[in-house]
């Protein structure tokens, strides 16, 4: 009885309140957003799921560094900072009167715990390798902290921005899976898993507090759905969206905006470096000649994406364009295959995760290989038969996959990487370019080691995945860009 | 009928048992390391040992099956790899989206599919009959993923009407849930209420021919009474053990419908834990879908005999 009454009253309220929306409308200050991964929890530091920072990075979580839309470096907890002349001794100023969701101070103390923590022995930060060379967290004063290093690391500051390196309580940490406590301007209301995860914004912030009232994060992980959603509205943005073959649909309404930003994620064909004949520069210098990189863009990608011809961001202000020394030209790359002894071609593996660049731009590849003679045994993996086949047990020949870290041209330095590309030469310049402070200096290593990736063509390079998605055409302030997988909400609003 | 559901209580028990050895040891076997999966293509094999440990993947596999065990006995799942939140919450909330779900549509299909199977038995080689028939043979060919999608289009997209997906959550009201269920209850219907509407045909039909329905025309009875008053209930047989069997689907079998209207129940939860190899939540919920079916199949049985007194004695 009681429950047929609520129901009853709750009819009439929805009621009431439809006919009341238009008067509403004008000052909306809520938004859904559509993601297609469902985060598997909310702590950035623990766990390398980009999904995590989308909803997290600034929104709920601050390091001491920021990301800006541009990819620059900005303060973020720490007010401003000097480095040492040696470049080993970073002293932070921290913003004052910086409190927790939780109501307690942010201090230098929190900022100890948390870069610590990274480097504990028992850590499960996925980008612990960043913060390796830290070597000491000093308590200057409750506003002031001495970060020591063990030997100059020009990246550092950068590093201090990943959503991996954000600065949490001590008190909260052993929650912040399922209901994360940070400095941010919205503050984590509710998470029904496999759904939605709502934030609400935070009074008490900091800084310029954010102009929505609550942000809540909607996953539809199946293309289709995520379409539907859109196009009834249940959405107000869906990013990045899964599929580029809707998007000139969007871009045609009025109602929506489609972005084609810029990320981090350099696509790429890599390449198993110890096994033959892929160890023969020659054999990859005439695959890279096979590949016809605009034609992957427009059949995989729908035209959304730009050329790279190195394991660089070309956004980024150091970023060469060498896509004209592996431009396409297949009698070439038939001359280098015949000079390499392989005139007839050979075989190999070709192994594909699920994103769809790699499955529909491994379908082409294929055709762009087997034209100049070598055949291809394509197996569509999942990422989790990915990770144990290619990525651990480096049994493939060929896969394509986007790393998404930005700024992670030193995993070439890496020899046990999965590229297996073992080059001394390599590995100094990376060693030289951590040892470096001064940008001039960092700007020519930077360069001299996308040259010499391109060089050895370690790897097949075909483009920079773009950050497409679609937003309601009333909301501005949406990140156009992705300089890291976040959806910072801090700075949207509605127009009116 | 004690015995008789003694019996089947006993092979129900045995069931169960076979199904976690199975489960458990197939999951042992599934290729892909849950801790690599969390921590991405930057972490180095020292982390990933590190998160193996935290996450107690290190222990031999009869240890870690007792564990599991002794733990789904106590009602202890364990905590998922990914959420890091107990199993069994997470399980508690989609249960609470799937199980209404497949209530909803069963409830829908067999009031749809029982006057349906009525009349087009009762009216055998009519008109009507034969254009029920031609569209329920259309109902059982639609797959109804695509039948989903139409619906979206037309019910979301262009009406407006409904959400294209998505569940609110009890907290916002009953009416709101059900009115966020009811395009795909309606989607998981159709085909099942085709089946249904064909088998309580043809059953009927068969019984409509036994000879106590024919004593019983003799005796005077029209051809409908003695459908309403001796037929049907013998023609309900194999029409529960379909709906029994449909229930068992629509519980365990909606992935691809949840998928469509994005809703968090437990067959998204299967395939979510699966690419994420969060596989302490992967066994357990296949557990309980085997536990729910074998149930099912269990009170179908025991129905039987309360519908078909023979049953009760023939296997004491």
């Amino acid at each position: 009885m009681t429950s047929a009454f609520k129901a009853l009253a709750f009819a009439g309220a929805l009621a009431v309140s439809t006919a009341l929306s238009p008067a509403a409308f004008a000052a909306k200050t809520d938004i859904t957003v559509g993601a297609q991964l469902e985060p598997p929890n909310l702590d950035p530091t623990s766990g390398a799921a980009g999904a995590i920072d989308t909803v997290t990075y600034s929104n709920i979580f601050e390091g001491l560094t920021r990301f800006g839309p541009d990819g620059s470096i900005n303060p973020g907890l720490a007010e401003s900072w000097t480095i040492s002349d040696d470049g080993k001794v970073y002293t932070f100023n921290l913003r004052k009167g910086v409190k927790f969701h939780d109501g307690s101070d942010m201090t230098a103390d929190d900022v100890k715990f948390s870069l610590e923590r990274i480097g504990a022995e028992e850590s499960t930060n996925a980008q612990k390798a960043l913060y390796a060379d830290i070597e000491s967290v000093e308590v200057v004063d409750p506003h002031t902290v001495k970060v020591t290093l063990s030997k100059p690391n020009g990246s550092m500051l950068f590093n201090l921005a990943w959503g991996d390196a954000v600065v949490v309580a001590p008190e909260t940490i052993a929650n912040n899976a399922t209901n994360p406590v940070g400095t941010g301007a919205f503050v984590f209301k509710d998470w029904v898993q496999g759904d939605r995860v709502e934030l609400e914004r935070n009074p008490d912030y900091w800084g310029e507090p954010a102009k929505l009232e609550k942000v809540t994060f909607k996953f539809i992980s199946d293309p289709n759905a995520a379409f539907a959603a859109v196009m009834a509205g249940d959405v107000d943005a869906f990013m990045p969206f899964p599929a580029p073959e809707n998007l000139p649909q969007f871009a045609a309404d009025p109602r929506f905006r489609v972005i084609a930003g810029s990320t981090e994620g350099e696509t790429i064909l890599s390449t198993n470096n110890k096994m033959p004949p892929l160890d023969n520069p020659k054999v990859r210098e005439a695959i890279a000649h096979a590949i016809d990189r605009q034609a992957i863009i427009d059949g995989a990608m729908f035209g959304y994406g730009t050329p790279i011809g190195t394991h660089f961001a070309p956004h980024h202000p150091s970023y060469l364009d060498l896509t004209a020394q592996s431009n396409y030209d297949p009698e070439k790359a038939k001359a280098l295959l015949a000079e390499a002894g392989h005139p007839d071609g050979f075989k190999t593996t070709l192994k594909l995760p699920p994103p769809s660049y790699a499955r529909r731009g491994g379908e082409i590849i294929a055709s762009q290989l087997r034209d100049i003679g070598i055949e291809t045994e394509i197996s569509n993996l999942e990422w989790a038969q990915w990770l144990e086949q290619v990525f651990k047990g480096k049994d493939y020949g060929l896969t394509i996959v986007s790393h998404t870290e930005p700024f992670d041209i030193g995993i070439y330095a890496r020899p046990e990487y999965y590229f297996q590309y073992d080059s001394p030469e390599f590995q100094k310049i990376i060693e030289d370019l951590n040892n470096t402070a001064d940008p001039e200096e960092r700007d020519r290593l930077v360069k001299e080691a996308q040259k010499k990736i391109a060089d050895d063509y370690v790897n097949g390079y075909l483009f920079q995945l773009a950050n497409t998605g679609v937003v309601n055409a009333k909301l501005q302030g949406v990140w156009e860009n992705a300089p890291t997988q976040a959806a910072d909400m801090t700075s949207v609003y509605w127009e009116d | 009928m004690l015995p008789y559901t003694i019996k089947r209580l006993v092979s129900l028990t045995i069931s169960l048992m076979a199904a976690s050895l199975v489960i458990f040891f197939v999951i042992e076997v599934v290729p892909g390391d849950p801790a690599s999966f969390m921590l991405g293509l930057n972490a180095s094999p020292e982390t990933v040992a590190a998160l193996r440990d935290s996450l107690g993947l290190n222990a031999p596999a009869p240890v870690r099956y007792w564990q599991w065990i002794t733990g789904l006995v106590q009602g202890e799942f364990g905590i998922s790899y990914t959420y890091k939140v107990p199993v069994s919450e997470l399980i508690a909330d989609r249960f609470w989206v799937s199980m209404p779900l497949a209530i909803y549509a069963l409830v829908l299909s067999t009031a749809i599919a029982f006057p349906v199977g009525v009349i087009a038995a009762a009216k055998r080689n009519s008109p009507t009959d034969v254009s029920i028939m031609g569209v329920t043979q259309l109902g059982v060919a639609v797959p109804n993923f695509w039948f989903a999608m139409l619906l979206v289009l037309l019910f979301a997209i262009s009406l407006r009407w409904f959400s294209a997906g998505g569940f609110p959550g009890w907290e916002a009201g009953f009416l709101a849930c059900m009115k966020a269920l009811t395009l795909p209850a309606i989607a998981l219907a159709l085909p099942q209420a085709s089946i249904l509407a064909r088998v309580m045909r043809s059953s009927l039909l068969d019984t409509l021919g036994e000879d106590f329905v024919r004593t019983a025309r003799a005796k005077g009875l029209t051809r409908r009474q003695a459908l309403w008053r001796h037929a049907l209930r013998n023609a309900l047989i194999p029409v529960l053990t379909i709906i029994g069997l449909q229930f068992s689907f629509l519980l365990a079998g909606a992935i691809i419908i949840e998928n469509v209207f994005f809703l968090p129940g437990l067959g998204r939860l299967v395939f979510q834990s699966i690419t994420q190899r969060d596989l302490i939540v992967v066994k357990s919920v296949i557990f309980l879908l085997v536990f729910a079916v074998i149930l099912v199949t269990f009170i179908v049985d025991v129905t039987y005999a309360i519908v078909d007194p023979r049953l009760r004695r023939a296997r004491t």
